[in-house]
């Protein structure tokens, strides 16, 4: 069987999700061929992660993620390729794009999988992180959308071949116009991150943020925080983790002044491991927290930060 | 303007969630169900496009009689009429074509709805539709502003957000800050019992997916607590323990 694995970038270099997805695939199908779009300039690891051919996309109308566009190009792959399976890592774009996709080659698909599959049959989080759902794709054609830290990425491939993929598309596909991108460059993204440091009310307001920053740096960590926090505007709405914001699956989440309401919790419960740290010994938090300590925020993060550097130096 | 908003009826987001019948339905005693809190967004906007620039609303939920409380919820708020497609929604593949099926030749300039439902968490259906429509679809919209026959959307991404122009008709999956959520008044409340709610039976059983069980995530050992004074503990927790450093 022959499985496709769509691959993402970010300013050119392979998303990690992404090799996830290629290792997933790898695992489930046996062969893999892999699509990126525009440049990617570690394609290498795409082949270390299980892909044996790359689709290289170079069509200059896709250099921005046109979703109709994609879908059209992705089908097209799969047919191609023969592939009965496609794989992705849930993003902004992989959403839109897989479930296009499903509809164009009658595929059956699931999102949010938490494993590799036993049979046609995934495991999938529901109910926002609260409960999982096992679920058996009826259907000759799967799409299959995978969280975060839902496979480990394997590093034992070969180099693999790259192949020219120019499919042509509708102009009907690009309908929708991408008029500007805002982007903070630099800053590891969210739903990428193997380390999450957030923050709540408990810092008081936005020019507290530094200490949260300065762990995050050492730690190669992506900054979050609870919904109030960027109702008010004291960060940016696309760090918003929680129910109705980003659902995150890190290695490690260090939560910094959030008491722990079940709607942040929600966003957060399938983390390897919780770090709480908040003043008030009953904050929730706590009973979700692997690792807890009581005190100022204050006091103890930059105190951690201090220790992190040290051990890494 | 004429918009088609579709509602989830899902639990409330303080719910606890169990399972019953051997882990193969969800346990809805002491359970509260609402409006979507995505949905609901797209509804607010709804209502304030409407009150911009006049047109008519209609809520569409694929649900079996008991989503009535929500639909009636949904009138109150601001919708003008209702559909029910009288059917348990299977999956997204399900409720995408009975969305696409009420809404193909009906005309709507909108098709809103939440990014996603808090019960599955798909966030396929509007592409879906979309798709079976041959209609641009946009998804996680943060703001939506139409000006004549154009819409201008930010779009969520991964740290940050994406500036989008397009055509009406068009289906978009909402999330704040789109709108403030509404609360109904008495007025909207009195109004709605008499606003009318159409029951259609479903135009297809196509569905592609099925659950077999659920399962609920492992309990969690105790907390280890550290001493504010003892970091160095913790530094070696999250190094040889959790593994992470
Ligand atoms: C429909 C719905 C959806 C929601 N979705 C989300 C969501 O997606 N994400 C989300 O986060 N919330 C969400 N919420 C909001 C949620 O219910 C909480 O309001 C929110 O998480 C904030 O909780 P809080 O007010 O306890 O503030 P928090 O910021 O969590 O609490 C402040 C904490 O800081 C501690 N603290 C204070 N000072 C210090 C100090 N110096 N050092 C250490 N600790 C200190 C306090 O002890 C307290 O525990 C949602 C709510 C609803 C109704």
């Amino acid at each position: 069987m022959t499985a496709l694995a769509f691959v993402e970038t970010d300013e050119g270099f392979v998303r990690k999700s992404s090799l996830e997805a290629v290792s997933y695939a790898k695992e489930t199908a046996g062969d893999v061929a892999a699509i990126v779009f525009g440049e990617a300039k570690d394609v290498e690891l795409i082949g270390k992660a299980g892909a044996s051919k790359v689709l290289h996309v170079t069509d200059e109308r896709l250099a921005q993620p046109n979703i109709m566009a994609y879908s059209s190009v992705i089908a097209e792959a799969m047919n191609q390729e023969q592939a009965t399976l496609l794989v992705l890592a849930k993003s902004s774009l992989g959403d839109p794009v897989s479930a296009r996709v499903s509809i164009k080659v009658d595929a059956a698909l699931v999102s949010n999988v938490s494993g590799l599959p036993s049979g046609d049959t995934v495991k999938r989080s529901i109910y926002t992180g609260k409960a999982f759902a096992n679920t058996v794709l009826k259907a000759e054609k799967k799409i299959i959308s995978i969280k975060k830290n839902a496979v480990i990425v394997k590093e034992n491939g070969e180099s693999p071949e790259i192949v020219e993929f120019s499919p042509a598309i509708a102009d009907s596909d690009f309908t929708v116009k991408i008029l500007k991108v805002e982007k903070q460059e630099g800053n590891v993204l969210l739903p990428e991150a193997d380390v999450v440091v957030s923050g709540g009310r408990g810092l008081k307001g936005p020019e507290n943020w530094g200490m949260i920053e300065d762990l995050a740096k050492v730690l190669g960590a992506a900054t979050g925080c609870i919904k109030p926090v960027s109702d008010m505007d004291w960060r940016p709405h696309h760090e918003h983790v929680g129910q109705t914001g980003i659902k995150v699956s890190p290695s490690l989440y260090i939560a910094i002044g959030i008491s722990g309401a079940i709607q942040h919790l929600a966003g957060i419960n399938s983390s390897k491991y919780i770090l709480a740290i908040n003043k008030d010994p009953e904050a929730p938090l706590f009973k979700a927290a692997d690792f807890g300590v009581v005190g100022d925020a204050f006091n103890v993060v930059p105190k951690l930060t201090d220790a992190l550097k040290k051990v890494q130096n | 303007m004429k918009i088609l908003v579709c509602i989830t009826h899902v639990p409330d987001t303080t719910s606890r969630i169990s399972f019953t019948d051997g882990n193969t339905k969800f346990d809805k005693s002491g359970v509260q169900f609402i409006i979507g809190p995505y949905d609901d967004y797209a509804l607010a906007r709804a209502v304030e496009l409407k009150e911009q620039s006049g047109g008519s609303i209609t809520v569409l939920n694929v649900g079996e009689a008991e989503t009535e409380p929500t639909i009636r919820k949904a009138l109150a708020i601001g919708a003008d009429d209702a559909i029910r497609i009288n059917a348990f929604p299977e999956d997204a593949l399900f409720v995408a074509k009975q969305i696409a099926s009420v809404a193909e030749g009906a005309e709507y300039d909108l098709i809103l709805m939440g990014r996603e439902s808090i019960d599955f968490n798909g966030g396929q259906v509007h592409s879906m539709v979309g798709e079976l429509l041959g209609l641009p679809s946009v998804s996680p919209v943060m703001t939506l502003d139409i000006e004549g026959n154009t819409a201008k959307i930010s779009r969520e991404i991964e740290g940050g957000k994406e500036h989008i122009a397009l055509s009406l008709p068009f289906i978009a999956g909402c999330q704040e800050p789109i709108a403030e959520w509404k609360i109904p008044n008495m007025r909207g409340i009195m109004s709605a019992r008499t606003k009318p709610l159409e029951v259609r039976e479903p135009t297809s059983d196509v569905s592609k997916t099925q659950v077999s069980d659920f399962e609920l995530p492992p309990a969690k050992g105790d907390v280890k607590l550290i001493d504010p004074e003892n970091i160095g503990e913790l530094v070696n927790l999250l190094k040889n323990e959790a593994k992470v450093i």
